[in-house]
């Protein structure tokens, strides 16, 4: 007998030796090699493996940088904060480490861009209506999570964007009537953002949020493993298998699917190399200039805006000034009375009577400061309900009608209408367009129920095409 | 074909390599060729950062002593590279001492201690008055304490030259370094390189003053 | 889909409308920068002459000056004055509550000066290029000395011996609110420095040129490596574009 031959013999034995003790072959097997996915995905379904190629990223460059980075606020003998200079400690000192450092910033970026795309795309095919609707509420629990970790992991360099941001956004729970004031002091551990409060946010960046974090990664797959991959036609590829129990439409995720996914996640660390090693500081974007500064707790920076990812929902909580509350009261009023009106069931309609009431006395009753910041939660959290606000007949965008696509167009619109706007500093122009785009905004999931009955969609094919 | 259905009850792996034909197997080999290269790459920045930093190599840098104000039988410590270096200035009669127990140590002759070639002989030294040493114990890692006046003085016993105990485990050294016989320490207390620039000013981690 | 990129045209167009009245801005001069070591020297030696007796440069180690072409015995012998080691941080000897005290706030650390000033106006180097070029005497500041872009400055005039003394010209207009706002017109030197006006604006230039470097000591490496990176990557990608196509031939 040959080497090799005895060589692969021998494997096979200690393979199945796995076997008997640990699920490794099925498990492969079951992910990999005999998970069936669609064979029209295109080109936006590369971003789901690139987000967990920048979620492995972040993790490796974050243990590394938490073995140079010291979660300190006071000042060393220069008179710099020691969390500050620890983070010029390793661009400078540390051998290696503006690299390590400058993929993890960048990587803070690129995560968002590539969640964006990754959400847009479910948008667009209706990949979370039934039967995904869990992957899709796992996947706004991941969202939430990674903006929660942006927003801990901006304090850690201790610069001016570092502080006041924490300071601004920390606030905002002090709007919450009765409890708010005594809420951001136990948040902070302070009266100002503080060495306490630098501390606890570190201890939640690096691993309370991303043992979650990974948690609901792991259920987000498991769920989508289960019920298995939409694709761009929004069909069930399960409806129509061979005899063996094979979708016809499907084909094996590896090898054909790693070797795609491979050949995107080169192309996106091109990308990313080009920005790591040429504009680390993204334009001002990805590495804010004002946060080259120190953390200075008696001088505010004259313009401080949260980092790009965060703006759209800034925008929406800068939009709810006490005139916006009417056009919201408004809102709800309309969404209060078509339910009524259209609602089939009784219960329903007298629920939604009672829920409209009480909303709009509730506007009139607390003021707009909290309801800026009810809504900016609130925008976010209102993915969770697409599922279920969608009532269209088909998925994908290809079958819908044109009133469902230019509802769609002006939402995307508003939506990067808001970003830019929370990047620049108010101004009564941009205020009442953000307003609009914020009224918008909401009305695009408030309306849903019947707009997306009433769009004139196409038939939807049996098989992909 | 036959082979092929084998193959794929194995796993991918075997479905990669087995079953292609001869033209992908060579795009998969450079594939992963060229895809090594990247990893390696990758991992130099993390495998460097674990490398001393340049505040540890300036705290690592060699250290000048102004030797004026030791006087004859006292010892001062510097710190350089975060270790405790000595230094002894002995008196002849140390010095003397040096030979009376040759048989009772390990290596007299320092041959397989770590020192600099310049620093010869039983005194260890450059100018033999004054000892420099890194003072751990080549056991563990432990200071030894001075123990430097001879006899049972300092809780040793009567024939005690003079010279250093390690408070861990119980080395014994003398007041050249030299570990004596059945002591935990193997080797001798290691002599760092140092040079002098003028008579009285020394650099500790410096073979000779760079340029 | 059509109408989808329609509008997004539509409104990515709105969107420059708008940027186009954002806020205020100050003009900068754009600065000259040269990364040529003798540059870098030069800005190097007016940095750690004139600057760092107030200013420290603490994330700077002065060793690292050997990546522009100097000699550790030439560090140790010109250019350093506090500090014992070469490898040692460039600090003040000033206590960080004492500088506080005497002059209302310490003087900021520069180590990444030049990365901290860039706005949307210009970058680090043109907001410092043209701050050290406009101070100008008002003896209405307890330095006696105001600046252009950063009215109300703490910092005195620390190179007007080499500049010499300028003074500041105002004009009142209208401020398309009803209010008056003071506009500079110009800048007049009242009494010549030791150096012509191109002199200290390369003198200057150099000083800036130093900071830009000092904010970034790794960027030159940065760049380097990142061609190889590319270099390598684009080959992986045509690589595992082949590998691709070479699989997807069985399902077309």
């Amino acid at each position: 007998m040959s080497t090799s031959k005895l060589l692969a013999e021998k494997g096979q034995q200690l393979l199945g030796w796995v076997d008997e003790r640990f699920p490794l072959t099925s498990t492969y097997k079951a992910h990999m090699a005999e998970y069936y996915a669609p064979k029209n995905f295109n080109f936006w379904y590369f971003f789901g493996s690139l987000a967990l190629l920048v979620l492995v990223m972040q993790i490796v460059t974050g243990i590394f940088l938490v073995m140079h980075y010291k979660p300190d606020a006071s000042l060393n003998a220069a008179g710099v904060p020691v969390a500050f200079a620890s983070v010029e400690y390793i661009m400078r000192d540390v051998p290696g480490g503006w690299i390590i450092r400058y993929m993890h910033s960048t990587g803070a970026s690129a995560f968002f861009i590539v969640v964006y795309l990754h959400m847009f795309r479910g948008l667009i095919y209706g990949s979370y209506r039934k039967p995904r609707e869990l992957i899709w509420l796992f996947g706004v629990g991941i969202f939430l999570c990674l903006m929660a970790e942006a927003f801990f992991g901006y304090l850690l360099p201790w610069g001016q964007m570092s502080f006041w941001g924490a300071q601004v956004i920390v606030n905002l729970f002090a709007a919450i009537p009765l409890i708010g004031p005594d809420l951001s002091v136990f948040i902070r551990g302070d009266f100002v953002v503080s060495d306490a409060t630098l501390n606890r946010f570190f201890a939640f960046h690096v691993i309370a949020i991303p043992l979650v974090l990974l948690g609901l990664v792991a259920a987000h797959l498991i769920a989508l493993h289960e019920v298995g991959s939409n694709n761009p036609d929004g069909v069930e590829i399960k409806k129509h298998k061979d005899a063996n129990g094979i979708p016809l439409d499907g084909i094996p995720f590896h090898p054909y699917y790693s070797v795609k996914d491979i050949f995107g996640a080169v192309v996106f660390l091109i990308v990313f190399s080009i920005i790591v090693f040429f504009a680390p500081e993204g334009g001002g974007y990805f590495l804010e200039f004002n946060n080259f500064f120190p953390a200075d707790p008696l001088k505010t920076p004259p313009h401080i805006a949260p980092v790009w990812y965060f703006t759209p929902f800034y925008s929406i909580l800068r939009a709810t000034t006490s005139d916006f509350m009417w056009a919201l009261g408004a809102l709800v009023a309309l969404t209060g009375g078509l339910t009524v009106l259209t609602a089939k069931c009784r219960h329903v309609k007298l629920a939604a009577a009672a829920v409209t009431v009480v909303a709009l006395l509730a506007f009139v009753l607390i003021e707009a400061k909290v309801w800026g910041v009810v809504l900016m939660g609130g925008s976010v959290l209102i993915f969770g309900l697409l599922p279920w606000l969608d009532q269209s007949p088909v998925k994908s965008i290809r079958y819908r009608g044109g009133l469902y696509k230019s509802i769609l167009a002006v939402w995307v619109v508003c939506f990067i209408v808001l970003g830019y706007l929370g990047v620049q500093p108010p101004s009564p122009i941009g205020n009442l367009v953000s307003q609009i785009c914020s009224w918008l905004y909401l009305a695009f999931f408030a309306f849903m129920p019947w707009y997306t009955r009433l769009d004139k969609t196409k038939p939807e094919p049996e098989r992909v095409s | 074909m036959s082979d092929n259905k084998q193959d794929a009850s194995v796993g991918g792996a075997a479905f990669c390599a087995c079953s292609l034909d001869p033209s992908r197997r060579a795009l998969m080999a450079a594939t992963a060729g060229v895809g090594a290269v990247a990893a390696a790459g990758v991992a130099v920045p993390f495998a460097a950062s674990f490398m001393p930093s340049e505040r540890a190599k300036a705290a690592g840098a060699p250290v000048e002593v102004d030797l004026s104000r030791l006087q004859p039988g006292e010892k001062m410590t510097v710190e350089w590279q975060g270790k405790p270096v000595w230094i002894l200035r002995r008196t002849p009669e140390m010095l003397a001492s040096l030979q009376s127990h040759a048989a009772g140590l390990v290596d007299p002759e320092s041959k397989a201690a770590e020192q600099p070639a310049y620093v010869k002989g039983e005194a260890r030294a450059i100018k033999p008055e004054y000892f420099v040493c890194v003072g751990i114990c080549t056991h563990l890692g432990c200071s030894p304490s001075d123990k430097l006046k001879p006899g049972a003085e300092g809780g040793m016993d009567e024939s005690w030259p003079g010279g250093f105990l390690c408070p861990c485990h119980g080395s014994r050294f003398d007041l050249a370094g030299r570990v004596f016989k059945s002591m935990p320490a193997p080797t001798n207390l290691v002599i760092p390189p140092h040079t002098y620039l003028s008579d009285t000013r020394l650099v500790i981690g410096e073979d000779t003053k760079g340029a | 889909m059509r109408l989808f990129t329609k509008s997004l045209a539509v409104a990515l167009f709105g969107l420059a409308a708008l940027g186009a009245q954002a806020a205020e801005s100050v003009a900068l001069d754009k600065a000259p920068l040269r990364f040529d070591n003798a540059s870098l020297q030069s800005g190097a030696k007016t940095f750690i002459n004139y600057c760092l007796s107030c200013h420290g440069a603490s994330a700077m180690r002065y060793n690292r000056l050997t990546q522009i072409g100097l000699t550790e015995q030439q560090i140790r012998d010109n250019l350093m004055f506090t500090a014992d080691k070469v490898g040692e941080q460039m600090t003040v000897a000033m206590r960080h509550d004492d500088a506080k005290r005497w002059f209302g706030a310490a003087p900021p650390d520069l180590s990444v000066i030049a990365r901290a000033r860039a706005s949307g106006d210009g970058s680090g180097a043109d907001w410092l290029y043209t701050y050290m070029r406009q101070f100008y005497r008002d003896d209405s500041r307890p330095s006696g000395w105001n600046n252009v872009i950063f009215p109300g400055v703490g910092m005195p005039h620390v190179l007007w011996q080499l500049q010499g003394m300028q003074v500041a010209h105002f004009v009142e207009k209208d401020d398309g609110h009803g209010g008056k706002v003071q506009h500079l017109e110009r800048l007049e030197v009242v009494e010549p420095g030791l150096m012509t006006k191109q002199e200290y604006d390369d003198e200057v230039a150099n000083l800036v040129s130093f900071l830009t470097w000092m904010g970034e000591p790794a960027r030159e490496t940065r760049h380097l490596i990142g061609w190889v990176v590319i270099a390598v990557l684009s080959v992986l990608a045509v690589l595992t574009w082949m590998l691709k196509r070479a699989f997807w031939k069985d399902v077309h």
